[in-house]
């Protein structure tokens, strides 16, 4: 009898590990998979000028990067893309903190901040080229107006949330202003300065194709509009996915820098065993 | 040395309830002293301004008028003299227990060796030496505490300033932490202000019970039991803490039915 039982519970146990569920990006695969088998499915019904499908645009990606178009587009995009949005975090997690922390600096600045975010930024397009001519540095300008203001934000918002015992605890240890915000309010902050950034990725992206659009048609956002403008849809779709798909990569990796840099958060969430 | 005196101190806040100002009169006339060595418990019914009393003595909140004193020296502002023991212990999320407790240390100054050395000591002394690596998530509520105890001893301080510490603990981790605490100040010999609600713990723990209520001290209580009060089992089982116990409720009661 003894035995018996012990074989039932030993055949038990791996039945109990087996109902685990699925790993989440087995899931995203799968509907990843499946959405682009639809579109295939779908798309070869389409006149090739009004869409195209999954097949055409991989032999379309193949032409452009084998021409080596695809490469020199895509740095000719990362660069102002790279010095915009580094700027936009560099200068506006700062700007942010300052702004929630002092109540004259919130309302000195605030209002500028809100409104930014908001700014029509494709209708400032032709002036800023005015300013800053139709090169390398209106691109970033208008890559860096457009992921500022949301890294700003939401740093500001984060600030306003830390609660105020643990600011008391500061002082109550007799830490100066600065030692404050550095050591409680900044580490506070950090998930929604996380946030900020993530949020600011597709901005920037769009910007950078907007800055391509307006200024000299250079880099993925000129592929665009020759590819466009020669009505050959598979390859325009070619930069458009690249784009969405650089978009993910970042957002990804910007996860697993936050994991490195606020590891206790997913631990409080309860987040960090998935 | 460690002296803590309230003289005459009064503090008013005004609140905006529905777009009308009220005025809240927290503390009105306040006096009373806290000697050297001594452990003295605030208690009353809530509002009667017994955290804002120990607050304008951390210098967390400036008091309208009168002042509080730590040996002769006004306090102004928060100062190292004085450690604070927050109600839910507040302890820096991002930081470990032993970061958590030289965070204080490192904020007067402490560097290097000597830092480590001291928090470690700390985490020793109120028993987690063994968690000293764990953030406050991975602590339960009784080793918050500690930690938040053993932040605020590390510097060293002349009084311990405790807002409700043992409030948002479960019955049995409360128990265990007020002998702990008596056994602390046993060793450190540490003035003591602390605020309850808890009129057992303030009997158990205190030298002296300033009563408040309505922002005015009523009456002051000296707690006739001997120390060492080495088992709080056999303590609460004396005549003295009964009568004691009593005779404060009493005064509690009294107060809330009048007004």
């Amino acid at each position: 009898m003894v035995d018996i039982a012990d074989t039932q519970n030993k055949s038990a146990e791996p039945e109990v590990a087996e109902r685990r569920p699925l790993p989440r990006w087995t899931i995203t695969l799968l509907s990843v998979a499946g959405m682009l088998a639809l579109w295939e499915i779908f798309g070869r019904h389409v006149n090739p000028v009004f869409g195209s499908y999954p097949s055409a645009i991989v032999v379309a990606f193949w032409e452009l990067l084998r021409s080596g178009q695809l490469g020199s587009a895509l740095s000719e995009s990362l660069q102002p893309f790279v010095v915009g949005y580094g700027l936009a975090i560099v200068i506006g997690i700062p700007v942010g903190l300052v702004v929630g922390r002092f109540r004259t600096a919130e309302a000195a600045f605030g209002i500028f901040i809100t409104a930014g975010y908001a700014m029509p930024l494709v209708a400032l397009v032709p002036l800023l080229i005015l300013w800053l001519g139709l090169g390398f540095k209106v691109k970033v300008a208008v890559v860096f107006l457009m992921s500022l203001f949301p890294i700003c934000i939401n740093t500001w918002l984060g600030v306003t949330a830390v609660p105020k015992t643990l600011i008391e605890v500061g002082k109550s240890f007799v830490a100066p202003n600065f030692v404050i915000l550095r050591r409680i309010i900044l580490p506070a902050t950090l998930p929604y300065i996380m946030a900020g950034i993530r949020l600011a990725v597709g901005r920037a992206v769009v910007a950078m194709v907007i800055a391509e659009f307006f200024t000299t048609i250079s880099g993925l956002g000129a592929v665009i509009i020759n590819s466009a403008n020669n009505f050959d849809t598979a390859t325009m779709f070619v930069p458009i996915i690249i784009l969405m798909l650089m978009a993910v990569g970042l957002n990804t990796l910007i996860g697993v820098v936050e994991h490195k840099v606020a590891p206790w958060q997913a631990e409080i969430a309860g987040r960090d065993r998935e | 040395m460690g002296e803590v005196s309230f003289v005459d101190v009064s503090k008013r806040f005004t609140l905006r309830v529905d777009g009308e100002l009220h005025h809240v009169q927290a503390l009105e006339h306040v006096s009373f002293t806290v000697h050297d060595g001594e452990i003295v418990a605030l208690i009353g019914p809530s509002g009667c301004g017994k955290t804002t009393a120990l607050r304008v003595a951390m210098g967390l909140d400036p008091a309208n008028a009168g002042r509080v004193t730590v040996d002769g020296r006004e306090v102004q502002g928060c100062g190292h003299d004085r450690g604070m023991v927050f109600q839910h212990a507040e302890l820096l999320p991002w930081l470990s227990a032993m970061q958590n407790v030289m965070f204080g240390l490192e904020m007067k100054g402490m560097r290097g060796q000597p830092l480590r050395e001291t928090a470690k000591k700390y985490l020793d002394l109120v028993g987690l030496a063994d968690s000293q690596n764990r953030r406050p998530h991975q602590l339960s509520g009784g080793m918050k505490q500690r930690v938040g105890i053993a932040r605020a001893l590390a510097i060293d301080p002349k009084v311990l300033l405790m807002d409700e510490p043992f409030g948002a603990l479960d019955a049995q981790t409360r128990e265990s932490l007020q002998a702990e605490l008596l056994e602390i100040h046993a060793r450190t010999k540490k003035t003591i202000l602390f605020v309850t609600h808890d009129l057992d713990e303030a009997v158990l723990i205190a030298d002296r019970i300033v009563v408040m209520s309505h922002g005015r001290v009523q009456e002051i209580v000296e707690v006739p039991l001997a120390r060492p009060r080495a088992d709080l089992s056999i303590v609460r089982g004396l005549p003295e803490f009964n009568d004691t116990r009593y005779k404060i409720w009493r005064m509690l009661h009294d107060t809330s039915t009048v007004h």
